[in-house]
């Protein structure tokens, strides 16, 4: 393992909205410019921070979406939590030009950078690709050879973030391959799978353990249990399996 | 609101203490000796503050609480925190 590596100190800096995007009925995508912007890679998350007129501080941490390339830009992508304090304001009432106070990048875990090489597996429940969305943008934008596969469990088709850009980057690349599986309602003809994830639809997606491959999981704490414990069932090196859990962040 | 995380998500916060990249950071614990990554601990964040717990027993080995213009770290629960490299 490498060392842990001396940042210093993470102070908060402010970013400007310069584009919004929706990507679901509750998902929307915010691009930042951050002028001070040290790079991130893809993996990382931010915290933002709000604070309110009487001083009172929320803080969130959002994976960043988008392509370490993309700098001076960041893109996170947020899902509103009805009940929350903060998703709701960034998804439905932050505009072009306001200011976002934000900290960044963070983490050194959950990161993949094409020099690792791979093959990649990434498997990703619900908001859980946002992380891996970096990275498979990481991988279009720097050019690499690295096959990868990524299995994306959604709740329903309209809840899938991303999917054109998904499907366009697969069309577009010989090295991603992107399967969907849906957990509740499924359209007529859907031809993904229609089921939580398992032993046999792993079996089936994924790389064989012989290949070694890098695996990245993100979403739900069950989610990303179950997914881990097929795995190594599967053969899979546990050194080799990196995880996100989340709960519902408002 | 409390939230279920883990290790990934307590970073920032870490962060804002420690000079270090803390999710590759490992953490041994008081209670059962058991060591893991920082990232690979549960979390529990709300408003008042955060607490980092063992995978493995669930003792609290990092607590910190924010209050107005200070905050609290606890590290009781936490052995050893062990930095990779040269530093």
């Amino acid at each position: 393992m490498e060392g842990a590596e001396v940042l210093g100190r993470l102070n908060w800096q402010f970013g400007e909205v310069v584009a919004t995007q929706r990507e679901t009925d509750r998902a929307k995508s915010i691009t930042l410019s951050v002028p001070d912007w040290s790079g991130h890679r893809a993996g990382q998350h931010v915290d933002l921070r709000l604070t309110s007129e009487d001083g009172y501080h929320a803080e969130r941490s959002y994976s960043i979406a988008s392509a370490p390339e993309d700098r001076p830009r960041v893109t996170i992508t947020v899902e509103r939590i009805e009940t929350g304090e903060v998703s709701p304001y960034l998804t439905d009432e932050l505009h072009e030009g306001d200011k976002l106070e934000l900290r960044g990048p963070i983490g050194g875990y959950f990161v993949w950078e094409a020099s690792m090489g791979g093959p990649l597996f990434l498997v990703a429940g619900g908001s859980g690709i946002v992380p891996l969305m970096a990275m498979i943008r990481h991988q279009a934008a720097s050019g690499s050879s690295v096959p990868t596969r990524l299995l994306y469990s959604s709740r329903s088709l309209a809840e899938i973030i991303y999917r054109d850009e998904l499907e366009r980057l697969a069309q577009g690349s010989k090295r991603l391959e992107v399967r969907h599986t849906l957990t509740r309602e499924a359209p007529t003809g859907w031809a993904g799978y229609h089921r939580r994830v398992d032993a046999d639809m792993l079996r089936e997606v994924a790389w064989p353990a012989d290949k070694h491959p890098l695996t990245y999981i993100c979403g739900p704490t069950p989610f990303v249990e179950a997914t881990a414990t097929f795995l190594a069932a599967l053969g899979y090196a546990s050194q080799r399996i990196k995880t996100e859990r989340f709960g519902p962040s408002g | 609101m409390e939230n279920q995380l883990d290790g990934n998500a307590s970073a920032g916060t870490l962060q804002a203490i420690f000079p270090f990249e803390m999710t590759e950071v490992t953490v041994t614990c008081a209670n059962c000796d058991d060591s893991n990554l920082i990232a690979e601990t549960v979390v529990y964040m709300s408003g008042m503050g955060t607490i980092v717990r063992c995978p493995s027993c669930d003792h609290a080995l990092i607590r910190i609480a924010h209050a107005k213009h200070r905050s609290l770290l606890d590290l009781h629960g936490a052995r050893v925190l062990q930095f990779n490299g040269d530093h």
